[in-house]
């Protein structure tokens, strides 16, 4: 009704039901063109390096010891990760790995609030693209660990046959971690993220599809706006989800690194 | 002929359909109980000794990922098939 009177699209024809293709930008290049080609997903992915980097630059650009203001708050985002991440999961040795976790922390958050901010409304975590990398730097990264820490033989002893275990066990054992700790823990990683943005996306344009389309005749208009209630309750637990996952992604990449440097877990 | 083969051919269809819903159903129900569980004991902890709180609720998230993952599987597989 209200799109209506300010003339902004015509009545549809009849309701189609977002699906996979909301998440396709692949035919729409901004730069370039085949497998080099920029799309808006890769630019916002890329956008948020540079908004992170700014927003940390300008944070620490007059650092005081008394911080305030901005200083303060990514000090607190800082010592989260630190002391609720690290200290709490894997320890003191673990602080070298401060940066690194942050870092992941704060471009996955980024990146999942793009799903809800007006004008990019899009997660560019829903590419799996984006958390599969993010999951293989990952497995890199808690395998050198492991490696530099314990050494190639002793880590791989260490991982594969669980101490106080009877011998025999070894024969089921050793392959169910094998599998676990080398190809479901990067897979379940990447697959848990995008997963959960394709939902939240998914679920974010079918209720407000469904207010725009609702919204032409006058009966269906207390649908609209019940479908639209809904959608902007769903936006307000896409903040939540967003840094639910990413806390969740950052926490499982401490225990991973924390299994390398302990061989006793 | 080509008219039951065309009835056919759509019921088919749909039924692809509602085979995808009802698998993703199926691979809701266990993950359902288990954080169910899950986040259950863990409030029952921290009401019992709220100074362990903090670890508590880490370790709850931990669990959830765990179990979520099966869920998000079959979430996923729905597309794939």
């Amino acid at each position: 009704m209200l799109a209506a009177i300010l003339g902004l699209s015509r009545p549809p024809e009849g309701f189609h039901a977002p699906g996979t293709e909301i998440f396709d930008y692949t035919k729409t290049c901004l730069i370039g063109s085949g497998p080099y080609c920029v799309t808006r997903v890769t630019f916002w992915m890329l956008m948020s390096t540079v908004i992170i980097v700014t927003v940390f630059l300008l944070a620490v650009r007059r650092a005081s010891i008394v911080p305030r203001g901005l200083q303060n708050a990514i000090e607190a985002l800082v010592d989260f990760v630190r002391n609720g991440i690290v200290l709490e999961v894997i320890g003191r040795e673990g602080l070298p790995f401060v940066p690194f976790l942050t870092t992941l922390f704060v471009f996955i958050w980024v990146n999942n609030l793009y799903g809800i901010l007006p004008f990019i409304n899009f997660p560019t975590t829903s590419r799996v693209a984006i958390p599969m990398l993010l999951a293989i730097l990952v497995w890199f990264v808690f395998n050198i660990t492991g490696i530099v820490k314990q050494g190639g033989l002793r880590y791989l002893k260490n991982t594969l046959f669980i101490p106080g275990v009877p011998k025999a066990l070894y024969v089921l054992l050793t392959p169910i971690e094998f599998v676990t700790v080398f190809l479901v823990r990067p897979l379940t990683l990447a697959v848990r993220l995008t997963a959960n943005m394709i939902a939240g996306h998914l679920m974010l344009t079918i209720f407000f599809v469904g207010t725009w389309y609702l919204q032409w005749k006058l009966i269906t208009i207390p649908f609209a706006a019940l479908s639209f209630a809904l959608g902007t309750f769903i936006t307000a637990f896409e903040v939540l989800v967003g840094v639910l996952q990413a806390y969740i992604f950052t926490i499982l990449t401490a225990v991973y690194i924390a299994g390398a440097i302990h061989p006793e877990h | 002929m080509t008219q039951l083969l065309g009835v056919l051919a759509q019921v088919s269809g749909d039924v692809g359909a509602i085979g995808k819903g009802i698998g993703y159903g199926l691979a809701a129900i266990g993950p359902g109980i288990g954080i169910g569980f899950l986040v259950g004991k863990a409030v029952e902890s921290m009401a019992r000794q709220p100074e362990a709180a903090g670890m508590v609720r880490t370790t709850m998230f931990l669990g959830i990922a765990f179990v979520e993952a099966l869920a998000l599987f079959g979430f996923v597989l729905a597309f794939i098939i």
